[in-house]
């Protein structure tokens, strides 16, 4: 939750007098609040955090952050559904598995 | 064991670790204050890559893991009231109660909603007039201003069945408290990058001009570790103590000048009891008094609870720095992931679970030092 994503601005409009843009996060696109930065415009990144963009980024970083994430698979914890990953947080059991052949697949299915 | 191949540009950090490795001429211990850069540092292994006289130490920047279980009990009574809608993030599902937590208030009926955003929680309000729309407002700076303009909305646009669960800490008064305790051991601080893009830099020079000790605002990505460490070994080394941005992409020093005004209007700095810690001075924000009609705490009398930590749950002086998650004895054993006994567990930016996730058992053993009084706070 205190991880905050690098989007993209798509399209700036207006809800219940609030500025309000659609902002892309490679691929998944969310409702995003510029009232934090009003003066954001349509092409330009920003730190964005629960729904709120933050602070401007420059492109080049904003690529460089969200392909990390998207390798290390913190796009979809950030953004997939909550009531599966609440489900599955247990995790594998500890310790390692006796079976070394387990414990090398465990170790391998790690991200 | 992860390598430095693994690294995004593995040319930069071969270079920022061999600069720490040629600065470094006796042993440090800095803390990385938040939760994020905890998992970065443990998934990349970057302790085992650091020269064994620097030491990391992990920091209480987990909003999930500090929000008292105090606090998730009124979260967990207040959302299994019929008439109520309770809106959280999904990190605070299965932080555990006493005896249950949200997964389970919705597995026995309440009408429990993950959000994305605490602007979502407004809607659910506005298109459910006939019912009490409750969201739970946890975290530290970055969170805070999200839901103080939740607040702000609730107010401009007339909606009276939402109010929020607030629990909101604050980074600087953590430091000073862990600064001040007889125990610590930290000689230089990874600043929380994020929380600098709201709140600036400006309560930092005090604090290490005090306590004489670096600060160094870092990012969370394994480079930004890096050259967070970087500056403040260097820094040690020259015997300076001052507060370097090395998140300059990413933090002005102003920090964010609408989110501060919105923080000043929507809040007020009060004492905060923080889980396995206990209670440290104006280190959190509750709503003031011009908002108090939108507290849920007030709007539900939620009083009456009875808090247990488990006697077992060493999470505090995990969050203190005092204990390496694998040295409580209940690690792994009467405390997962999936049966967790405190936060530090629980939440995915959690140190419990990180050395849990990464297998993690090897680090320094005897380095640390426990001791029980070692509370910050008296």
């Amino acid at each position: 939750m205190c991880l905050a994503v690098p989007g993209r601005v798509l399209d700036i409009g207006e809800r219940d007098g609030t500025r309000m843009a659609t902002v892309d996060f490679g691929g998944v696109q969310k409702e995003v609040c510029l009232e934090y930065l009003p003066d954001l415009q349509v092409g330009e990144y920003a730190i964005v955090h629960v729904g709120f963009a933050l602070q401007r980024l420059d492109e080049e970083s904003a690529r460089q952050t969200l392909e990390l994430f998207e390798q290390l698979g913190m796009l979809q914890e950030e953004f997939g559904d909550p009531w599966e990953q609440a489900a599955a947080a247990g995790g594998d059991p500890w310790p390692f598995s006796d079976d070394p052949d387990a414990a090398a697949a465990q170790e391998e299915a790690r991200p | 064991m992860k390598y430095i191949d693994e690294f995004q540009n593995p040319e930069l950090a071969r270079r920022l670790l061999d600069d720490i490795h040629a600065t470094v001429t006796r042993p440090w211990a800095l803390m990385e204050v938040c939760g994020g850069q905890t998992h970065t540092i443990i998934r990349h292994g970057i302790d085992q890559l650091l020269p064994e006289q620097v030491e990391l130490i992990h920091g209480p920047g987990c909003p999930v893991c500090v929000t008292p279980l105090e606090v998730i009990d009124k979260a967990l009574e207040i959302a299994s009231r019929p008439d109520v809608v309770f809106c959280s993030f999904g990190d605070m599902l299965r932080v555990p109660g006493t005896g249950r937590d949200l997964f389970q208030v919705r597995s026995e009926g309440g009408d429990v909603r993950v959000v994305y955003s605490p602007l979502d929680a407004l809607r659910i309000a506005q298109e459910n007039p006939g019912r009490e729309v409750v969201f739970f407002g946890i975290g530290f700076e970055t969170t805070a201003p999200p839901n103080a303009m939740t607040v702000y909305q609730a107010r401009k646009l007339g909606i009276r069945n939402f109010s929020l669960l607030v629990s909101h800490v604050r980074v600087p008064p953590a430091i000073e408290a862990i600064m001040r305790s007889p125990s610590c051991r930290v000689q230089g601080f990874l600043a929380a990058g994020h929380v600098c893009s709201v709140m600036g830099m400006g309560e930092y020079p005090e604090l290490a001009a005090r306590h004489r000790v670096p600060i160094v605002v870092t990012g969370f990505e394994p480079l930004d570790i890096l050259e967070g460490v970087r500056r403040a070994v260097r820094q040690l080394e020259r015997g300076e103590h001052t507060v370097d941005n090395a998140y300059a992409r990413a933090v002005r020093p102003e920090g964010n000048p609408a989110a501060l005004a919105m923080l000043e209007d929507v809040f007020e700095v009060t004492d905060r009891a923080w889980r396995g810690i206990g209670v440290i001075p104006d280190s959190g924000w509750r709503l003031s008094s011009r908002y108090r009609e939108y507290d849920a705490e007030h709007r539900f009398s939620v009083t009456g609870i009875n808090t247990l930590e488990p006697a077992e749950c060493r999470s505090g002086e995990v969050l203190q720095g005092l204990l390496k998650p694998h040295e409580c004895e209940a690690f792994g054993t009467l405390c997962t992931p999936r049966s967790p006994l405190g936060a530090t567990m629980v939440s995915s930016e959690g140190a419990c679970a990180a050395y849990y996730l990464y297998r993690r058992l090897e680090l320094t053993p005897a380095r640390t030092a426990v001791s029980p009084e070692a509370s910050p706070v008296a």
